[in-house]
């Protein structure tokens, strides 16, 4: 070494180094320059904007659902309850890859296509940072596997809501409707703030109807979550306002009847509360569990309602619209003595059928095909109730002519939704010149008069119209809008009564009587209902031709003939001195008003002898 | 001269005492305060960075009592020894990087371990040393600047490992060893046309070098530099989470132990590589300044103490060292805040982790030799 230090230049090489450590340290304080100005940048200037994000990491703004308000029926008996669920959803954003997880997910517990396929649908249309969720009803040993596999599954949660269930089944389908998870439709026109965390809306019925009070305010809670998305700790919270609890005028045990009663057939009881126009009950068969519909019904339980021939999602309550048939014949009376046309005592002549004059086409009276002659040489009012003759009301309704029958009927609430507070009501027909004009652009014709009133033909009616009416006919014309609505949160909530029909009491008797008559006197065309009756009632038998079912099915051979017989109805009210109860039945293809009126004694004996039984 | 000092009754009067504990010992007095202000800095921030688990500072503690018994170590050892070592200590990391090649023990696609007898190491490590030593002894004894043909040599020199690391593969300690080649020869006075010409090389390679050398996953990560939203789960969550919890922080910080990022463990690697993104959340700014600070004091001390050497090879060895503690601060700050890809360089003395801290104060051992040295040549 000491050799080589004599060969350099030591001066050279310090003036060097020298020059080049001078570099070197404006290289350095230009570089760490930069580096201050990166941080400068971030820290200073952007400092807003990371802050917000940090910030937005840590504090995540977390809905709180609120409950759904429970229904009870007016005995307080829990028909709309919610139970803890627990849910599987995801918030897409913190998984890395969506595929891969819902892969893994799919190997740790079932999820069906459909479940599949409304996350996806539903995560199109979800907000940033929303939890999406996929799997409803989480077994415990689902949730066991879940939480062992968790940690590897950022975005992943699992958590417990309360879902809307329904204790009675398909017991109230069609009187409560239901509730189902919101689509994308309806997540369009739903208040954004107010669903926020909220997976069902009430779809049908009195859960659609009353979705506003049933639903609540959301609350919302600011928590501070890690990373991997668990809540840490709650900063602040907003406590949501739960949804108001309803009581119906729905009585279990009456429903309980007209639901057994209607056995396996097709049809629809509607009983009404005459002191109210509550609605005791709103049976239409088939229905359906509405517990299916929480959380998402399968396409394949879907399409087995939808397509069924019975089409069990129809509520043929309120929306089936049947000719009335001679249930009409009470408000027929009714209009004829108010018009002045007829009075107790005026008698008609009953060959067994009628002729418009000038016209040679004869109406029958169904009596003539059984006895081959009509019901008595002439035929009061009380004789036309009782045994439903026909030519009287023939003989009426001409004299009435169709504008001023629909004068005298509309009061009783035909040819318009009585307003009952669920969907889809359909307001039935009652046909007057001017309808005809205007729905089919024709003239109307004498001899639809004949048949309208015997309530054939045009007219249309709903069971609920017919329990409304038949309620008109019980009060001496009061008229209550039908109610299924008792009281909110215990307050109770009363709807202003239409304008009453104001008419002579004694035309009330006349029909009171001819009513009471179909059932206790034994010509009435409703005697065996007398048997062991521990009240008086009075009825209205009816039947129907069939015109059609009411969907466009296709037919099959089999059922053909069983869908072609008449429709048999009846409506009553009871007890006959201070009637308290008003209800109308059909059975479709029933053949007769035989299979309908049993099942008001049944419905009548649930609500006056609930004390009793 | 003692004789002399003694007649001057105000003159320097540590100059006629006994030699100094610290000049005893070969302790460079200010580098070692700044090193031990920088070190203590670093365990708060891990403390908190380690989500307050007093552990992780007591080991890191350990490792940091390690370190500095190692660099006083060094520092008493005499320069000459250092360079007849250096070219020893070179050959036998380069054969432990050739026996990585063939028995190396890997871990996530990398085959960069070693392991004898139950311990495992990275003979990168050792290269981060033995290459400046080694180009430094050979350049050393020759005329400065260095002819072309020593030039060529010293090329040589490096390359060898680089090249071998780069295989393993490990680009981040590949380039931080050819880092500190090049400050040798740099400090060594290289000419200018050199280092244009590397320049204009390193520039003309970049496209054949993305090409054919650089894997998948290192494309990745400077695409991910380049724009980080465009993976914002992936590779460039680390970037977004570091970012934001940089400019988080603002010019005050969120507090010690206060951090949301790194606490809600949103940041990874909050306690290693990305520790500065902790520190600069909590402490904001001005405690990013501080750091700073503390950073260009040491190295201006290294780069005096160079200036300060006596012999071509404590210069050299001293100035390249400093410049190669610089570009580990450099990296590392650049990457957490964004402005460099993502690579494996730890924020030096800071981040948790034994080995480079270990590594690192082995330098400020050779530095404190260098400083020393000078002053038993002037004593």
């Amino acid at each position: 070494m000491p050799n080589n230090i004599s060969l350099k230049d030591q001066h050279l090489e310090s003036r060097i180094y020298g020059a080049r450590t001078i570099t070197a340290i404006l290289i350095v304080l230009a570089l760490l320059a930069v580096v201050l100005m990166r941080y400068s940048k971030l820290q200073i200037t952007e400092y807003e904007k990371y802050r917000v994000e940090s910030e937005r990491n840590r504090v995540q703004l977390q809905p709180l659902p609120p409950k759904r308000g429970l229904i009870f029926d007016r005995n307080g008996v829990l028909l709309a309850d919610n139970r803890p669920s627990y849910l599987l959803s995801i918030v897409s954003e913190r998984v890395a890859d969506l595929d891969a997880t819902l892969a893994e997910l799919q190997a740790l517990l079932p999820i069906s296509e459909s479940d599949l396929e409304k996350f996806h649908k539903k995560r199109k249309w979800s907000r940033a940072y929303e939890a999406v969720p996929l799997r409803f009803h989480l077994t415990e040993d689902e949730r066991a596997r879940l939480a062992v596999n968790r940690h590897r599954m950022p975005g992943v949660i699992v958590d417990a809501r309360l879902l809307r269930h329904y204790p009675h089944g398909e017991l109230f389908s069609h009187a409560l409707g239901y509730v189902g998870r919101i689509n994308e439709q309806e997540s369009y026109d739903l208040d954004e703030v107010d669903y926020r965390g909220t997976f069902h809306i009430g779809k049908v019925g009195v859960e659609k109807y009353y979705e506003d009070i049933l639903h609540g305010e959301v609350g919302y809670q600011n928590v501070e979550t890690n990373a991997h998305g668990r809540v840490l700790r709650v900063l602040e919270r907003h406590d949501p306002i739960p949804g108001a609890d309803l009581v119906l005028n729905l009585d279990i045990a009456v429903q309980q009847a007209a639901f057994d009663a209607l056995g396996d057939r097709r049809g629809a009881v509607v009983a009404i509360d005459t002191a109210t126009g509550g609605v005791l009950a709103l049976v239409s068969k088939p229905g359906y569990d509405t517990n299916l519909f929480v959380n998402g019904i399968s396409s394949k339980n879907y399409s087995a309602l939808r397509d069924s021939l019975d089409v069990p999602l129809f509520n043929r309550a309120v929306q089936g619209q049947y000719p009335p048939g001679s249930t009409i014949k009470p408000m027929m009376a009714m209009a004829g003595l108010q018009s002045g046309l007829v009075t107790p005592e005026t008698t008609v002549p009953d060959p067994g059928w009628y002729k418009l004059p000038g016209d040679s086409r004869r109406y029958r009276d169904w009596i003539l095909r059984i006895r081959g002659t009509g019901h008595a040489p002439r035929v009061d009012l009380h004789m036309a109730l009782r045994e439903s003759c026909d030519v009287y009301f023939y003989d009426l309704g001409r004299r009435l002519t169709i504008d001023r029958m629909y004068e005298y009927l509309h009061p009783f609430g035909f040819g318009e939704r009585t307003g009952l507070d669920t969907t889809s009501e359909q307001r039935g027909v009652l046909p007057s010149t001017r309808w005809k004009r205007e729905a089919r652009a024709q003239v109307w014709y004498p001899g639809e008069t004949i048949s309208a009133s015997i309530g054939q033909g045009y007219m249309l009616s709903t069971p609920l119209q017919l329990a409304m009416a038949t309620s008109v006919i019980a009060t001496r014309g009061l008229r209550h809008p039908p109610r299924f609505l008792y009281s909110i949160n215990g307050e109770r909530v009363v709807e202003p009564d239409l304008e009453p029909i104001v008419t002579e009491d004694a035309y009330w008797d006349a029909v009171y009587r001819g009513m009471r008559a179909v059932v206790h006197e034994s010509k009435g065309t409703a005697k065996k209902l007398a048997k062991g009756i521990q009240y008086e009632m009075a009825g209205k038998t009816g039947t129907s031709q069939v015109i059609g079912i009411p969907q466009n099915a296709v037919y099959n051979e089999a059922d053909v003939a069983e869908r072609h017989r008449h429709h048999g109805l009846f409506i009553a009210f009871a007890p006959l001195d201070a009637p308290t109860i008003a209800v109308a039945i059909i059975v479709e293809n029933g053949g007769g008003s035989s299979v309908a009126s049993p099942i008001a004694r049944h419905v009548i004996d649930a609500w006056l002898l609930r004390d009793a039984g | 001269m003692g004789d002399y000092v003694r007649q001057l009754p105000q003159g320097s009067a540590d100059m006629a005492r006994p030699p100094s504990f610290a000049s005893r010992f070969h302790i460079d007095v200010p580098l070692l305060l700044l090193l031990l202000a920088l070190t203590t800095y670093g365990l708060f921030v891990l403390y908190s960075a380690s989500g307050g688990q007093m552990s992780a500072v007591i080991r890191q503690g350990r490792f940091f009592l390690i370190a500095y018994v190692v660099m006083i170590g060094l520092a008493q050892i005499r320069l000459q020894t250092f360079a007849r070592a250096a070219p020893w200590l070179y050959a036998v990391g380069v054969a432990a990087l050739v026996a990585v090649a063939f028995v190396g023990v890997g871990a996530k696609g990398a085959q960069r371990w070693l392991e004898i007898a139950g311990f495992r190491f990275q003979p990168a490590e050792i290269l981060k040393l033995s290459v400046p030593l080694a180009l430094a002894w050979y350049l050393a004894d020759r005329t400065l600047p260095p002819r072309l043909k020593y030039l060529v040599g010293s090329l040589a020199l490096l390359g060898l490992p680089a090249f071998l690391i780069l295989r393993q593969p490990d680009l981040g300690t590949a380039l931080l060893i050819a880092a500190s080649g090049f400050f040798v020869l740099f400090m060594a006075g290289i000419g200018w046309r050199y280092i244009l010409g590397a320049v204009v090389v390193a520039f003309s390679s970049a496209w054949p070098v993305w090409q054919f050398v650089l894997k998948d996953y290192q494309k990745q990560r400077i695409l991910t530099m380049l724009n980080p939203e465009g993976d914002k789960l992936g590779a460039g969550w680390n970037i977004i989470q570091s970012k934001t919890a940089i400019g988080s922080g603002g010019w005050s910080g969120k507090g010690w132990l206060q951090g949301t990022q790194s606490h809600l463990d949103f940041l990874p690697e909050s306690h290693t590589d990305f520790i500065i993104a902790v520190l600069a959340e909590e402490f904001g700014l001005r405690g990013v300044l501080i750091l700073m600070g503390l950073y260009l004091l040491i190295l201006l001390r290294g780069f005096w103490i160079g200036v300060q050497a006596q012999t071509s090879f404590g210069r050299i060895i001293a100035g390249s060292l400093t410049l190669t503690f610089f570009v580990y601060i450099f990296v590392n700050m650049g990457m957490v805040a964004g402005l460099l890809p993502v690579v494996g360089v730890p924020l030096p003395l800071v981040s948790a982790g034994g080995t480079s801290v270990v590594t690192l104060m082995a330098g400020f051992g050779i530095l404190m030799a260098v400083s020393t040295e000078r002053r038993m040549v002037t004593a």
